[in-house]
């Protein structure tokens, strides 16, 4: 009796738009629910599912450790030389079917000269050290593997210049003063460094009087030459401080 | 009469100590029975959701991952970006990408050009720049930087990006209605919409790899292991080892995004 | 899959400098940047319809009802080109069943439907709800069911009854202002959060898109007024017309305001991006921001308003003249705000190095044709309004 009273003093419009809005409320209280993932929420605001769903993605790349199963000699190999650390499957494509069904997968591997040089091409963006060489002057037409073993790619003869490896900086100071100049009047390096670079490196001038050796004042001919007083000139830095030697700036 | 009132007055005062106490003990007493449901509720929860396994036996709740990139062993090759496309089955087309590398030439006078051809994945090119004089050049691989803090993931209307325990992000590719939302919101350009399933896509770190103790693709085929990946907190990884020995960067750290991909050696013209 | 590719290739000649690979396809097309200049037509013409309720202003009320079934008309279409521009239309209604809280967008899915339905609906229903019980009476067969329908069956048209009416209208109108500045403000602040965009991320978007869309909300109702009016054989009113006008010049004078703070700010604090966005501007972005946006939607209206003020002996045919074509440069104008938005945000790189292009399509869902239709859809559907709930009563509610 009290409700109804209560109901009929509202205002007509408002009992009409409360039903309006009540119909709407239970709609989306008992619709929504039914459409909700079930397992969404279980960990987040994402639906658990999905993430079992990527885990089940199929693999193509099978990683380095599996091939050692069968291919142990070659691994063995490739373990004490310079591509050590090469996975097999940039060569040879990834490996995860190979792996399960060698018979029915082979795998083949690139042999002409376009592969290496993907990363072998000399490219000045590359650092410096890194083996690269001009593909359009280094044996021409020859594919790459008959001189090199790509599981053990020394090279048949050992690099006779610096710039071998050192293009980068060969290019630059082949633009400068410097360029009548031999790597080795600056740098000694030990017949080991062209084997074992990283391990065994050359030597640097240490002070300002190697650099005097053609540029100080007091020397007397070498005309031509820029020249400085060795004493006065910035006696706080050395020499490289500010003039890069591979490309001496000297204006 | 005085004593009489002044007892009527004590009566009352009791009655209102009683009343009060009886307020304040049904009060504390519903309080705590509406409560502590939703505690035990919750701390049961807590208990189950730490016990999440995936595949065989991986509980992501126990790792988390991130990625070291060195920009001085990056020799620019595109295997990774290569690789990537390959194992994650992403279209050729050069306008896809999950990861990339890209070029960066500084020449004199701070003019610095930068270029990924079709994201690096049949490498570069040497092409002669005239006669400028280059004075740093370098290779940036870039990836999602799986963000611990991901714009991404806060932007998404529907949930259907997340980040995992493990702090990966991943999207799921049924739920995402495709608004795009995600891929504006994204600073580093590391999403994309996938042109078949009309949903967002990037980088899971190959989700599918980690959780099953492989590495990423990616890494996997990198030569110089300029890319490093491992766990960013406590267990001894190779990540770990990087972040002690280097000075590292992230892109972007005025963002605040907290990415967990750190650069070794990255120049300040990388963006 | 093949239509993307064909529609993205031809872009990659056009790239400048250099942008993230994943970068060359633009995301949000014309459809987007048709979205928040139906919203914004929606919140100005509530904006005017809200003059008359809340503030008195006795003159524009001749527009009063016209304004609300703009709105409404425009409301109905806005999420049409939302809709068309998903991935997926069909799991649209994710965002209802489990929307993310901090996702703006999930968010204003709950502002349009709460706009809709507790302030433009119900502020209808209240001003109409007299008129549908005596078209109820007076219609037949098919008519008189609809007008039942709409007034949701109610008959009591006592002087009690009416007044509450006119309250609970004033009240949804008070209710319904910051309603419109948070549905529009909202469209802003979706763009304005994105940290990843310089173009976007401003703490004045919200704002500078609330103003841009009450002065598109008032020139759209003055445009609606002086062509409908004629049609019907009637005289306009040119006080209210007058009125409208002023409207529209002050709000024009506050976006100004705003639009040339937000350039002298970005300017003055000269941040990182502001070599990409400058080279844009005065590239890419010309055209449209400069010459359409500056010039012609805001410059040239503003100062032949300004002339009208200054000499207020101006015949009434100068006047309608006058305010007519600066009505339809404002529309041109604010569209071409929104293009410049949106498209403009996604035209440079976020390696800050380079630009790319938006290739607008003919045909296609996402295609000029489809974006024409859906410009034109809301005044077909504010045709159906005005038949079924004509706004031109004479009785004239104080």
């Amino acid at each position: 009796m009290r409700i109804q009273n209560f109901w009929n003093g509202i205002p007509e419009q408002i009992r009409r738009l409360s039903i309006v809005l009540l119909i709407i409320v239970l709609l989306f209280i008992f619709i929504r629910p039914l459409f909700i993932p079930d397992d969404f929420g279980k960990y987040g605001h994402f639906r658990a599912t999905a993430v079992d769903e990527i885990v089940a993605l199929e693999k193509k790349y099978a990683g380095q450790e599996i091939c050692f199963d069968c291919h142990d000699d070659i691994m063995e190999l490739k373990y004490e030389g310079y591509h050590k650390n090469v996975a097999c499957e940039i060569c040879h494509g990834p490996g995860t079917a190979h792996a399960e069904d060698p018979e029915e997968d082979q795998l083949d591997a690139p042999t002409g000269r376009g592969y290496c040089t993907l990363c072998h091409e000399y490219l000045p963006s590359r650092p410096t050290g890194f083996p690269q060489i001009v593909s359009a002057s280094h044996n021409p037409m020859e594919p790459c593997i008959s001189c090199h073993d790509p599981h053990d790619p020394d090279p048949p003869e050992i690099p006779r210049e610096c710039n071998a490896c050192h293009a980068q900086i060969a290019r630059t100071k082949a633009l400068s003063h410097h360029l009548n100049i031999s790597c080795t009047f600056c740098h000694q390096a030990p017949e080991e460094h062209k084997t074992n670079p990283r391990e065994v490196l050359p030597s640097k001038p240490k002070s300002r009087e190697f650099c005097g050796q053609c540029h100080s004042s007091t020397i007397s001919d070498k005309k031509g030459i820029p020249k400085i007083d060795l004493i006065t000139h910035e006696p706080r830095y050395v020499c490289w401080q500010c003039h890069y030697p591979h490309l001496p700036e000297a204006r | 009469m005085k004593n009489e009132k002044i007892q009527k007055i004590k009566d009352k005062r009791k009655k209102e100590k009683v009343t009060r106490r009886n307020f304040v003990r049904t009060f504390l007493f519903t309080f705590a029975s509406l409560l502590t449901p939703p505690i035990v509720l919750a701390e049961e929860k807590i208990k189950k959701t730490r016990a999440w396994i995936l595949g065989e036996n991986y509980n992501p709740y126990e790792h988390h991952w991130g990625m070291g990139i060195d920009i001085n062993k990056c020799i620019g090759c595109g295997r990774c970006a290569d690789a990537c496309k390959k194992e994650n089955v992403v279209p050729d087309e050069p306008f896809f990408f999950r990861t990339w590398v890209e070029r960066y030439r500084i020449y004199d006078g701070n003019q610095t050009v930068i270029d990924s051809p079709n994201g690096a994945i049949n490498g570069f090119k040497d092409q002669d720049q005239e006669n400028r004089n280059l004075t740093r050049s370098f290779f940036v691989p870039k990836i999602c930087n799986q963000c611990e803090n991901p714009p991404c993931v806060q932007v998404c209307p529907v949930g259907a990006t997340f980040i995992t325990p493990d702090g990966v992000v991943l999207v799921d590719d049924e739920y995402c209605i495709g608004c795009r939302y995600c891929i504006q919101a994204c600073p580093y350009g590391a999403r994309y919409l996938h042109p078949e399933t009309k949903a967002a896509d990037k980088c899971t770190f190959c989700y599918h790899r980690i959780s099953q103790d492989l590495l990423p693709a990616c890494v996997e085929v990198c030569p110089t292991q300029a890319r490093i990946f491992g766990e960013v907190k406590k267990k001894a990884s190779p990540l770990v080892r990087f972040l002690r020995m280097n000075k590292v960067r992230v892109l972007k750290p005025d963002l605040n995004t907290e990415p967990k991909v750190f650069y070794a050696n990255l120049d300040m013209e990388v963006k | 899959m093949q239509e993307i590719v064909e529609h993205l290739t031809p872009l990659l000649s056009e790239i400048t400098g250099y942008i993230y690979p994943n970068e060359i396809e633009l995301h949000w097309g014309l459809l987007v940047v048709i979205y928040p200049y139906l919203t914004g037509l929606v919140a100005g013409a509530f904006i005017l319809a809200s003059l008359v309720k809340v503030f008195n202003v006795r003159e524009v009320q001749p527009t009063y009802r016209i304004s609300l079934l703009t709105a409404l008309a425009f409301l109905i279409v806005a999420p049409l080109p939302l809709l068309a521009h998903l991935g997926h239309p069909d799991k649209s209604f994710e965002i209802f069943l489990t929307p993310n809280m901090s996702s703006a967008m999930a968010m204003f899915g709950f502002v349009y439907a709460w706009y809709l339905m507790a302030v433009l609906l119900l502020e209808i229903w209240f001003d109409y709800r007299q008129d549908l019980i005596t078209w109820s009476r007076e219609k037949q067969g098919f008519k008189k069911w609809m007008y039942r329908i709409l007034s949701l069956f109610s008959t009591d048209t006592s002087e009690d009854a009416l007044r509450f009416d006119r309250k609970a209208s004033k009240i949804i109108t008070v209710i319904g202002i910051p309603s419109a500045f948070l549905l529009h403000g909202y469209v802003g602040f979706i763009f304005g959060s994105i940290k990843a965009n310089p173009w976007w991320s401003s703490v004045l978007m919200p704002i500078v898109f609330l103003f841009s869309a009450i002065v598109s909300g008032i020139s759209l109702v003055l445009l609606i007024y002086m062509i409908i009016t004629p049609l019907r054989g009637k005289e306009l009113d040119m006080g209210c017309l007058d009125k409208i006008a002023s409207y529209m010049f002050y709000a024009m004078i506050v976006d100004f305001s705003l639009e040339a703070l937000d350039f002298i700010h970005r300017i003055y604090e000269s941040e990182e991006s502001i070599k990409i966005l400058g080279e844009m501007v005065s590239g890419k972005l010309f055209t449209s921001l400069i010459v359409v946006q500056l010039l012609i939607g805001m410059i040239i209206p503003l100062i032949a308003i300004t002339f009208i003020k200054l000499f207020r002996q101006t015949p009434p045919e100068l006047r309608r003249l006058i305010y007519f074509v600066s009505a339809i440069l404002v529309q041109v104008g604010i569209f071409s705000t929104r293009w410049n938005v949106v498209i403009g945000g996604q035209l440079f790189s976020k390696s800050f190095s380079g630009l790319t292009v938006y290739k607008m399509t003919f045909l296609g869902l996402e295609g000029l044709l489809v974006s024409i239709g859906l410009l034109v859809l809301p005044f077909l559907i504010l045709y159906v309004l005005f038949l079924m709930l004509p706004p031109w009563m004479e009785k004239i509610k104080s």
